[in-house]
C-alpha cells in the first residue's frame, strides 16, 4: 500500500505558486508568469495521474472493492472535546477521479491562456487567480471533513469572484462577478445550516464516519421528526441547497450565464467543468448519508436535476451568444449529473446512477472545456461574442472545426463517442426508477443535440459573413489543449468506471442496454438532423418558426425572466422594506449615538474649560473651598 | 504672665487672622497686596506654633525654632517674590494680577 | 488683670489693622498697617517671654520684609494710586469661603479641650537658643539651620538673576552665556 500523504502537495504547490505570483508577478515579464503558473500546475498534474495509477491500478486487490483511505490528517483547531476541525487529505475513487480532471482541465487552460491572454495588462495576476482557484478546488475534492469541504468551498467562491471580475474596469463584469459572489453565498448559507444540523445530529464532521453504513450518522436517522421530515432528510436538503447554489441548479441559475463575463479559459475551467460540477461532487460525497439515510432528500436532487435540465435547454435553444448557449449547456448537463445521482440507490447494479453521474462529470469535464476552449478561439479570431457576427468559418479555423465538431457530437451522445457512454449509463438509471425522469431526460437529449448543432452550422457554416479582417487560426499554444481534449473526449468513453468509481466501492457489472441505447442515439440523430436542415444553409424557417411561436420564443429569449423576479424581490421587497429600516437605525440611533457621545463631551468641555482660565486667585478659591469641603465632610461624618 | 490668658483666645486670634489673610489673598487685584495677605498668613501661622509651644510643651524647642525658620523662608520667598513682580511689570508694565494669566484654555 | 487688658488690646490692633490691610485702598496705607500688624505680633511674642523670638521677628519681618515691599511698590506704582478693588461677585463669594473656613477651624478648635502644662519649668535665655541651635544632638536643630542657610542662599541668587535686567556676563565666559542667551531667545 502506497503511502499516499504526498496527496497534500497536490493542493499545496498551486497555493506556493499563487503566493508567489500575486506578490512578485507584477515585476517579473508576464510570459516568465505564465509559464512558473503552468510549472506549478503541471507538477500537480503529475502527482495526480500518479495518485490515480497508484490508486486504481497498482494498489488495487483484484476482487475486492477500493476503499477510502485518510492519507493526512491533522488538528487545525481543537475548540471543545467534541469540536474540533481538522484538515487533511482523503484518498477515495471519486476524490481521485476528480484530481485527475481538475488537474487535467487547469493544466490546459493554463496552456491556453499563454496564447489567449497575451499581451493583457493583468497577465500575472490572471494565472495567480488560476493557481488559487487550483488550490481551492483540489482542497475541496481532498476534504476529509465537511468542515473543511465548507472552508475551501469559500475559497472557491472567492476565486470565482475574483476570475469572474478580471476584467475589473468593465461594469457589467464587476456586477457579475457581484451576483455569482451573492447567490452562492446565499447558498451557502444553507450549507452552513444543512452542516450545523447534520454534524450536530450525528456528533461528527468527518466523512468516514458519516457514510459509514453501520457508523453512528446512519444508525441515529430515526432521530426527531419536523413537519413530517426527520432531521436527517432536513439537514441533507439544506446541504444540497449549497450544493444547487454553485451548481447553477433552478432557481439559483441565475449567475451562470452573466459569468461568461470573464475571459473564456476561466469559464472553460470554472464554469464548465470544475466549480459547478462541486454541487454534483458534494452529493456523491455524502451519498450513502442521502441514499440511507433520506431517501426524500435524494428525490427532491432528482426533480430539481431533471427540471433544470429541461429548463436550461430550452432557452439555449434561442440564445445568441456562444458562450451564453455553452453556459445553459453546462446547466443542462449538470442537471443530468443531479438527476442521475437523485434516481440512484446505494450498492452493486443499484448504484448505477451514481457511477453513471460520476462517468458524465468526467466526461462533460473534457468536452465542456473543449467546447469553451473551442469559444474563446473563435472569439479571439472573431472579436465578437454574438452568433449573427460569424459564419463559414471552418474554411479559416480548421482546427478549431475539427475539435468543436468532436465536442459537438460527443455531447450529443453518438457512439463511439464518450458522451454517448455516460448518457446512457444515465437513461438506463432514470428508466429503472421513474418513467417521467426518464422522458424529460430523453427530450432533453434531443434538444441538446439541436442546439449544440445550430451553434456548430452558425459558426462554422452558412453565408460568408464578411470579416473586416481575415481570421487566422488560433496559435499553437492554443489549439494544442484542444487537441488534448478533444483526444479525451473520444477515448474516455472506455475508462471501466463500473469498476473503479461506484456507490459502496465494489465492482459490478454494466453492459449497453440496447433497448435504451438505439432510441437515444435516433433522437440524438433527429436533433442533429433538424438542426442541419435550420441552419445549414441560411433558410428563413428559423426566423418564420419565431414568430410562429412568438411568445414561447420571447419567454425562452428572456431566460423565462427569472432574472426579473429577483430583482423585483430585492429592489422593491427586500431593500425597502427590510433594508432601509436597518440603514436607517444604523445610520440614526447608532451613528447618533457615537456622535452624540463626542457631542456631549464637546459641549461639556468647552464649557468647564472656563476652570483653566489662568487667573491665580479662581484656582486659590476653588482650593479653599475644596479644602473647606473636605473638612466639612471629615467632620461630620467622622 | 501669658498663662492667665486661655490658648483659646490666642488660638481665635490666630485663626481669625489666617482667614483675613485669604480673604486678601482672594480679593486684592495687585499682586504686592497678594504678597502682603501671605505674609498675614504666615505670620498667623508662626503665632499658632507659637502658642502651642508656650502653652503645651513649655520645655520644648520646637514650636520656637519653626517659627524662626518660617520667618527666615518669609524673607527668602517675599525677597524672590518681589524680584518676579519687578520682571512682570517690566514685560506687562502692570502689576494687576488679572494681566498675568495667559497660562489658560 | 493687666495682662489680660493688654493682650486684649493686642489682639484688638492685630484684628484691625489686619482687615484694614487687606482692605484699604491706598497701597501703601496697606504696607504700613502691616508694619503695626508685625509689631503687635512681636509684642505678643514678648508676653509669651519669647525675647529672641520677638527680636527676629522685629528685625526681619518688620525692618526687612515690610521695607522690601515698600520698595517694590514704590519701584512699580505711582505712589498716590489707588488700588482696584475686585467685583462684587468675587468679593463676595471669597468672604463666604473665608467665612465658612473661619467658623469650621473656631469650632474644631473650641471644641478640643487643650490641657496646659502648669507645672513651672525654667524660663529660656537666649543662651539656650543658640546653643540648641547648633547642636547635633538629638535636641539640636543644627540641620534645619543648614538647610535654611543653603535656602537663603538659593534665593538670594534666583532673587538676582530673576530681577536683573541685562544678561548675566561672568568674567572669561562671555560665549556660554551668549550661547545660552541665543538658545533661550530661540
Amino acid at each position: 500500500m502506497t503511502n499516499y500523504t504526498y496527496t497534500l502537495l497536490i493542493p499545496l504547490i498551486p497555493l506556493v505558486f499563487f503566493l508567489l505570483l500575486g506578490l512578485t508577478g507584477h515585476k517579473m515579464k508576464p510570459i516568465v508568469a505564465g509559464l512558473i503558473g503552468t510549472t506549478g500546475l503541471g507538477i500537480s498534474a503529475i502527482l495526480s495521474y500518479i495518485t490515480a495509477i497508484n490508486y486504481f491500478i497498482i494498489d488495487h486487490v483484484a476482487g475486492t472493492g477500493f476503499t477510502s483511505i485518510k492519507a493526512v490528517e491533522f488538528n487545525w483547531l481543537h475548540l471543545t472535546d467534541k469540536l474540533t476541525i481538522t484538515l487533511g487529505s482523503l484518498i477515495d475513487p471519486i476524490s481521485v477521479m476528480m484530481l485527475v480532471v481538475i488537474t487535467t482541465v487547469s493544466l490546459m487552460v493554463h496552456i491556453y491562456s499563454l496564447g489567449y491572454m497575451k499581451g493583457d495588462t493583468g497577465f500575472a495576476r490572471f494565472y495567480a487567480f488560476l493557481s488559487l482557484f487550483s488550490f481551492s478546488m483540489l482542497g475541496l475534492v481532498l476534504a476529509t471533513n465537511i468542515f473543511q469541504m465548507y472552508i475551501f468551498w469559500e475559497l472557491v467562491g472567492v476565486s470565482s469572484f475574483l476570475l469572474i471580475g478580471f476584467y475589473y474596469e468593465k461594469p457589467s463584469a464587476v456586477a457579475a462577478s457581484k451576483k455569482a459572489f451573492i447567490v452562492t453565498r446565499f447558498a451557502d448559507l444553507g450549507f452552513l445550516i444543512g452542516i450545523l444540523m447534520l454534524s450536530f445530529n450525528t456528533g461528527t464532521f468527518d466523512f468516514q464516519m458519516l457514510v459509514d453504513p453501520a457508523g453512528p450518522a446512519l444508525a441515529s436517522k430515526g432521530g426527531a421528526a419536523f413537519m413530517g421530515m426527520s432531521v436527517l432528510t432536513w439537514s441533507m436538503i439544506f446541504i444540497f441547497m449549497g450544493g444547487a447554489g454553485k451548481s447553477a441548479m433552478f432557481p439559483l441559475h441565475i449567475w451562470l450565464p452573466d459569468a461568461m463575463e470573464g475571459p473564456t479559459p476561466v469559464s472553460a475551467l470554472i464554469h464548465a467543468a470544475t466549480m459547478v460540477v462541486a454541487g454534483v461532487y458534494l452529493v456523491a460525497r455524502l451519498f450513502p448519508v442521502y441514499a440511507l439515510g433520506a431517501p426524500d432528500a435524494l428525490h427532491i436532487v432528482a426533480w430539481v436535476g431533471g427540471f433544470t435540465s429541461l429548463f436550461a435547454a430550452v432557452i439555449a435553444c434561442t440564445q445568441t451568444d456562444i458562450k451564453r448557449v455553452l453556459a445553459f449547456s453546462t446547466m443542462s448537463q449538470i442537471g443530468y449529473m443531479m438527476l442521475s445521482l437523485g434516481v440512484s440507490s446505494y450498492g452493486g447494479h443499484e448504484g448505477l446512477g451514481f457511477m453513471a453521474a460520476n462517468f458524465h462529470l468526467f466526461t462533460h469535464a473534457m468536452f465542456k472545456a473543449l467546447l469553451f476552449l473551442g469559444a474563446g478561439a473563435i472569439i479571439h479570431a472573431v472579436h465578437s461574442n454574438d452568433m449573427k457576427d460569424m459564419g463559414g468559418l471552418r474554411k479559416h479555423l480548421p482546427i478549431t472545426h475539427i475539435t468543436f465538431l468532436i465536442a459537438c457530437i460527443t455531447i450529443a451522445g453518438i457512439p463511439p463517442f464518450s458522451g454517448f457512454f455516460s448518457k446512457d449509463e444515465i437513461l438506463v438509471a432514470a428508466l429503472h426508477s421513474n418513467k417521467f425522469l426518464f422522458a424529460i431526460e430523453f427530450l432533453v437529449a434531443g434538444l441538446t443535440a439541436f442546439y449544440m448543432f445550430r451553434l456548430y452550422y452558425n459558426i462554422f457554416w452558412g453565408k460568408n459573413t464578411h470579416y473586416h479582417h481575415t481570421p487566422h487560426e488560433a496559435p499553437k499554444v492554443m489549439t494544442i489543449p484542444l487537441m488534448i481534449l478533444a483526444f479525451g473526449s473520444v477515448f474516455a468513453g472506455f475508462l471501466p468506471f463500473n469498476e473503479w468509481v461506484t456507490s459502496d466501492g465494489l465492482a459490478f457489472e454494466s453492459h449497453i442496454d440496447w433497448a435504451v441505447a438505439i432510441p437515444s442515439v435516433l433522437i440524438g440523430i433527429v436533433g442533429i438532423v433538424v438542426a442541419t436542415i435550420l441552419y445549414k444553409n441560411e433558410t428563413a424557417i428559423p426566423a418564420k418558426m419565431a414568430t410562429n411561436f412568438k411568445h414561447l420564443y420571447k419567454w425562452a429569449y428572456h431566460k423565462f425572466y427569472i432574472d426579473e423576479v429577483y430583482l423585483f424581490v430585492t429592489k422593491k421587497i427586500i431593500f425597502q422594506f427590510i433594508s432601509a429600516p436597518i440603514a436607517w437605525f444604523d445610520r440614526h440611533i447608532i451613528d447618533g449615538t457615537m456622535n452624540g457621545i463626542a457631542g456631549v463631551t464637546q459641549y461639556v468641555s468647552y464649557h468647564i474649560r472656563g476652570l483653566q482660565s489662568g487667573k491665580v486667585q479662581q484656582y486659590a478659591f476653588v482650593f479653599v473651598s475644596g479644602v473647606v469641603l473636605l473638612v466639612v465632610l471629615f467632620v461630620a461624618f467622622m | 504672665m501669658i498663662q492667665n490668658i486661655p490658648l483659646s483666645y490666642v488660638l481665635i486670634v490666630s485663626t481669625l487672622m489666617f482667614f483675613i489673610g485669604i480673604y486678601g489673598f482672594l480679593t486684592r487685584r495687585n499682586l504686592i497686596t497678594m504678597l502682603m495677605s501671605i505674609e498675614l498668613i504666615l505670620n498667623a501661622v508662626n503665632i499658632n506654633f507659637v502658642a502651642f509651644n508656650r502653652y503645651l510643651f513649655p520645655q520644648a524647642f520646637e514650636g520656637h525654632f519653626f517659627a524662626m525658620i518660617v520667618i527666615a523662608i518669609a524673607a527668602a520667598e517675599a525677597a524672590v517674590g518681589i524680584a518676579i513682580i519687578i520682571n512682570i511689570y517690566r514685560n506687562f508694565r502692570s502689576i494687576d494680577v488679572e494681566q498675568v494669566d495667559q497660562m489658560k484654555f | 488683670m493687666f495682662d489680660q487688658i493688654v493682650f486684649f488690646v493686642i489682639a484688638a490692633i492685630i484684628l484691625v489693622f489686619s482687615v484694614l490691610t487687606v482692605t484699604s485702598r491706598k497701597i501703601l496705607r496697606a504696607a504700613v498697617y502691616l508694619l503695626f500688624v508685625l509689631i503687635a505680633t512681636a509684642v505678643l511674642y514678648f508676653m509669651m517671654n519669647y525675647n529672641f523670638l520677638a527680636a527676629v521677628q522685629l528685625t526681619v519681618y518688620a525692618g526687612g520684609i515690610v521695607v522690601l515691599i515698600i520698595f517694590s511698590i514704590l519701584l512699580t506704582s505711582h505712589i498716590s494710586e489707588h488700588a482696584k478693588m475686585a467685583p462684587l461677585k468675587q468679593s463676595l463669594l471669597s468672604a463666604l469661603a473665608t467665612i465658612a473656613g473661619a467658623m469650621l477651624t473656631l469650632m474644631v478648635i473650641l471644641n478640643f479641650v487643650f490641657v496646659p502644662n502648669t507645672t513651672p519649668v525654667a524660663e529660656q535665655t537666649v543662651n539656650d537658643v543658640g546653643l540648641a541651635l547648633v547642636s547635633y544632638q538629638r535636641e539640636g536643630f543644627a540641620l534645619p539651620f543648614e538647610v535654611i542657610s543653603i535656602l537663603l542662599l538659593a534665593s538670594l541668587i534666583g532673587a538676582i538673576v530673576v530681577a536683573k535686567k541685562e544678561k548675566l556676563i561672568l568674567p572669561g565666559k562671555e560665549e556660554i552665556s551668549e550661547n545660552a542667551e541665543n538658545d533661550s531667545a530661540q
